[in-house]
């Protein structure tokens, strides 16, 4: 590991004063930590955010304010969060392990990196480390790798099941930074690979997460379900986070899909809640729904059993929702 | 009975190989190849060693001296030659781990690559036949006429399987600690399985006479055969130690082991059965491809125990290996049974199928009275006790053996029964008894890996010696102590155990020490099939969706002989079937065919069962009396409860969904 400064910031301000080029936030460390044992990331200073006064899970009008230091299991097991967004609540439990969500913050989960296996050995090329070096994951191992949205230059996934709820949930990411405060709506967050694999976010250099706000939960039952060859501390092949809200007379009055592990982005499944709303809840409206959305599919010669997994997955979630 | 030094364990007294406090130690990180076949063209190591701390830097730019005949893989730094990605071909030593280990990302080594070839393949064109397999098995075996027994069968089957690279894994990373005293004598703190063979290969290495060799190995935190010999870190502390003139740490990281602690060959299979319209079967063939790297010749056993299982008026086996540029192949679990008896025991399921006959029912009935290859009698056999035994508890005679019809909500249910066996034999071995301080040392050079061996050692001896087993302290873990086989091919406790035994009857007469050396006695054993036998049922439920699936419970019956001590034997069992669940849909290592070596290399990617994947697990054993074994009665337990757990689950979920996977790991992926 390369020597590096350490700094613990007094606030946000003082944090993005003490940023600069070459430093990095430092939240639960679970992510970051282990990618400079690795040698991926190298930063030549830590600015620790994690003890920032930006804790808190609080109401905010009819939505919520949760602070981005706010570690996972305290989000997972806050009163509000189970009660009125337990698709939240399901989403961050499905995620690592509880050591490593007792560690782990929320602006940490937003921003975790890659599990593409190139990305995480230095002794390989990976455009996203090393922008121009190439992607061996393409000709490789992408087995668990994007079947949406990926470009020539990566076929990376967003590993993280926390994002996939915020997504559904139309969560906003207050951010402050050098150049002033501002707020991304997610999905907005993250961006496709596109031909700068190496940029995850919209984030400019030195801006800091210092809140995720929740609007109104969406009216209907929600679910998050997450696929994986073992039952536990394995990421996603597969995830889904879904609300139905199903009306009186049968028909799809609002619904929320957002799927993990298919893209570099918490994935939005715009094209089958389009497709969703306002038809005949059942199985047939499902079934076109999840074609809908998997029509854009382009998968990999290894990872082509995603696009069946994914499209079971949102038939199967919307059927157990479905009253 | 509790293990003698748990209480050590879990207050955390128990000292590791990397554990011991020394004075003025030094660290080495080692450097490992970046290309998989070719040569270095030169390791520049200035930067290096001028970076902070850096007290030495090894490569093959100044070999270290070493003994004529190292065994290859331990022959650091001697050739140019790149043999496998991963390769340690550098190191560094510094004052401490973190310099060691940044100034290792510092040695600039230039390589001249070459075209590589690290996949196996059923028609690789470097596929040939070994002498032998390990240990000594012969390579091929025939019995009858296979062929005309196939054509004239009324029902065949011709499949093949495939089970990928797997990697050991213990908990503890293999590590050593090195020391040299003044005499030149060497100290080796290692984790190991194997003291005696350990020191023996080190000095061979290093050119050493044995006696200035010591290897100490109290606690090992598992092995499951990668550590049975000595991996290239045990040399590395020596060479590291003698470059910096200090005592010197190597403590292998999670990613390193990947590469250089050695892994179970991936193998392709090819089954043919012929059997009459009833399921006697009229013969059977197992052919086997494997790999091997171009440094070292290891040619798993395979299908050794298709010799041994089932009835066959024709039988033929044969191994074919094929040199890649791939690190070495080494023992893990159950070498040769765990994944020849995936294949052997699928195929007799799609018989079981094929002729329409119940699966238990289809082994009982091709269950030999003499061993089927060597025509040798048994010492003991039990299969078909196991097999009976197994489906009266686990309920299996109302089983419906129709495919895919069982549906508990969203999971498709099934069950799934196979065989298990594992060979029975003992090593040569020494050990020493004495009274002292009104208790009484066993003295050996036996490893406790985790199993419970010390505890087990120390019951044989109390039981030997009509004592209580609190009086009775066994030494062991240390190459200085009298001279035992290492803990592997479920041997330890049948070998050591012997000459236990015998070195307390020696005191016993003498009144105050006694000594032993069973080579004589083991040499004398008859010829016979010394066998253990067990049988695995499993049910699975699959999710009809998402084809995940999980293992609701397992149940395995054991006839592996006298069982010594059932606190120990339980978790033997145990732990190797919820090993053979990993093994059957989760195990794997992604072989990365454009850089060599492995893409997945640390826990997070490389699974394993967690907690929430083992629900119901339970083992239960016959109490077989044997009088041709050992003193004891024993066949070693060690390994059978991996043997047949991966068929087991790939039956049941072949009964869950009717889609028959035959390549290993079963994962979502195949069954959508
Ligand atoms: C073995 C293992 C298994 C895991 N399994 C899962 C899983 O199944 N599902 C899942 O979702 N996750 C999983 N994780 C990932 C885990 O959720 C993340 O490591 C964790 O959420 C990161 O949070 P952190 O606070 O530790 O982030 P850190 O490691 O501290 O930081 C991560 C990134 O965020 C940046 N950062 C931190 N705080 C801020 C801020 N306030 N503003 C701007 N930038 C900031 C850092 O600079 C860094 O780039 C797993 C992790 C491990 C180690
Ligand atoms: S997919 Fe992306 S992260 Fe993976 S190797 Fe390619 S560029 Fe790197």
């Amino acid at each position: 590991m390369k020597a590096f400064e350490y700094a613990r910031a007094a606030d946000p301000a003082d944090a993005v004063a003490r940023f600069r080029p070459g430093a990095m936030y430092l939240g639960g460390g679970t992510n970051l930590v282990d990618l400079m044992r690795l040698g991926v990331a190298e930063p030549g200073a830590l600015v620790d955010v994690s003890r920032l006064p930006l804790g808190g899970v609080e109401p905010d009008g009819d939505g919520l304010r949760i602070g981005a230091a706010v570690r996972n299991s305290e989000l997972a097991a806050h009163p509000l969060v189970r009660e009125r967004y337990p698709v939240l609540a399901r989403a961050v439990l499905a995620g690592a392990s509880g050591q490593v969500r007792n560690m782990a913050t929320v602006a940490g989960n937003l921003l975790q990196r890659t599990r593409c296996p190139y990305f995480q050995d230095v002794s390989k090329p990976c455009n996203k480390r090393q922008p121009g070096s190439g992607c061996p994951a393409i000709g490789g191992d992408h087995a668990n790798l994007a079947v949406l949205g990926h470009s020539r230059a990566c076929v990376a996934t967003h590993p993280s099941d926390m994002a996939v709820a915020l997504a559904a949930l139309d969560a906003r990411v207050h951010i402050t930074g050098p150049g002033g405060d501002r707020v991304l709506a997610m999905p907005g967050l993250h961006r496709l690979p596109g031909d700068e694999p190496h940029r995850d976010t919209r984030l400019e250099p030195g801006e800091l997460i210092t809140a995720v706000a929740l609007p109104a939960p969406p009216p209907g039952a929600s679910h998050y379900r997450k696929v994986r060859e073992r039952a536990s501390f394995a990421f996603a092949l597969v995830s889904i986070a879904a609300v139905l809200d199903v009306g009186a007379d049968g028909t799809v009055a609002d619904c929320r899909i957002a799927l993990g592990g298919v893209a570099h982005v918490p994935w939005r499944a715009f094209h089958a809640e389009q497709a969703l709303r306002g038809s005949r809840a059942g199985e047939d409206a499902f079934v076109r729904a999840a074609e809908a959305e998997m029509a854009e599919a382009v998968p990999l010669p290894r990872n082509a059993y995603k696009v069946p997994l994914a499209r079971n997955l949102i038939v199967r979630t919307l059927l157990e929702l479905a009253p | 009975m509790n293990r003698v030094e748990g209480h050590d364990k879990v207050t955390g007294r128990a000292t590791y190989a990397a554990e011991y406090p020394v004075e003025g130690v030094a660290y080495c990180y080692p450097v490992q190849a970046e290309i998989a076949r070719g040569r270095i063209a030169g390791v520049d190591a200035s930067a290096a060693l001028a970076m902070p701390g850096v007290l030495a830097v090894l490569s093959c730019e100044e070999p270290p001296e070493l003994g004529a005949d190292a065994e290859p893989e331990l022959a650091l730094f001697q050739r140019r030659e790149v043999a496998y990605r991963g390769q340690i071909v550098a190191a560094v030593v510094a004052d401490s781990y973190d310099d060691a280990r940044a100034a290792a990302r510092a040695v600039r080594v230039a390589y001249e690559p070459e075209a590589h070839d690290v996949m196996l393949r059923a028609d690789h064109r470097g596929l040939y036949k070994p002498d032998k397999v390990n240990p000594d098995f012969p390579t091929d075996t025939e019995k009858g006429d296979v062929a005309a027994g196939l054509a004239g069968a009324q029902v065949t089957i011709d499949v093949t399987y495939t089970t990928p690279t797997m990697h050991n894994n213990p908990m503890e990373p293999h590590a050593t600690l090195a020391l040299w005293n003044g005499d030149g004598d060497l100290t080796l703190y290692d984790s190991s399985q194997g003291v005696s063979l350990g020191r023996d290969m080190i000095a061979q290495a290093l050119g050493l006479p044995r006696e200035r060799v010591r290897v100490v190995s109290r606690h090992v935190g598992g092995g499951f055969g990668s550590k049975g010999s000595p991996r290239p870190n045990s040399v590395l502390a020596a060479l590291a130690a003698r470059a910096a003139g200090r005592p010197v740490k190597v403590a292998l990281t999670r990613q390193q082991m990947f590469d250089v602690t050695g892994y179970r060959t991936p193998t392709i299979q090819r089954i043919r059965v012929g059997a009459d319209a009833a399921g006697r079967i009229a013969a059977l063939e197992h052919e086997v491809a494997e790999q091997s790297s171009t440094l070292v010749e290891f040619a798993e056993q395979t299908a050794t125990a298709t010799r041994v299982m089932y009835a066959a008026p024709a039988l033929r086996t044969a191994h074919r290996l094929v040199r890649l540029d791939t690190a070495t192949p080494s023992i893990m679990r159950a070498p040769g049974g765990c994944p020849g008896m995936f294949a052997l025991e699928s195929a007799m399921d799609e018989l079981a199928v094929a002729v329409g006959v119940d699966p238990v029912e289809l082994r009982v009935r091709n269950d030999p009275d003499t061993e089927p290859d060597s025509g040798l009698p048994f010492s003991s056999r039990n299969l078909v006790a196991c097999l009976r035994e197994g489906a009266e508890r686990f309920g299996w005679r109302d089983r419906d053996p129709a495919p895919g019809v069982r549906r508990r909500g969203r999971w498709l249910v099934g069950t799934g029964v196979a065989s298990s066996t594992y060979p029975a034999r003992r090593r040569p071995s020494q050990a020493s008894a004495a009274v002292e301080n009104g208790g009484f040392v066993v003295r050996i050079a036996a490893a406790d890996i985790g199993t419970g061996s010390r505890t087990a050692l120390t019951r044989i001896a109390a039981d030997t010696l009509h004592v209580d087993p609190g009086l009775v302290r066994v030494e062991l873990g240390d190459s200085d102590l009298p001279y035992a086989p290492v803990a592997g091919g479920s041997m330890g406790t049948a070998s050591w155990g012997t000459a236990v035994t015998m070195a307390c009857q020696d005191l016993l007469r003498d009144g105050k020490q006694g000594f032993a050396d069973t080579t004589e006695a083991v040499n004398a054993d008859a010829e016979l099939a010394r066998h253990a036998f067990g049988a695995q049922f499993a049910e699975v439920r699959v999710d009809a969706d998402t084809g995940e699936v999980r293992v609701s419970r397992m149940l395995g019956v054991f006839a592996a002989g006298r069982i010594v001590d059932a606190t120990l034997a339980r978790s033997q069992f145990v732990g190797g079937m919820i090993m053979g669940i990993g093994m059957a849909l989760m195990e794997q290592s992604v072989v990365d065919l454009e850089f060599g070596g492995f893409t997945n290399h640390d826990l997070a990617q490389y699974h394993l069962p967690v907690n929430a994947d083992i629900e119901h697990v339970e083992a239960v054993w016959f109490d077989e009396a044997d009088g041709e074994l050992n003193p004891m009665g024993t066949k070693g337990i060690g390994e059978i409860g991996i043997v047949g757990t991966a068929a087991a689950v790939a039956n049941a979920v072949y009964h869950a969904t009717g889609r028959r996977v035959r390549d290993l790991p079963i994962t979502p992926a195949k069954l959508l």
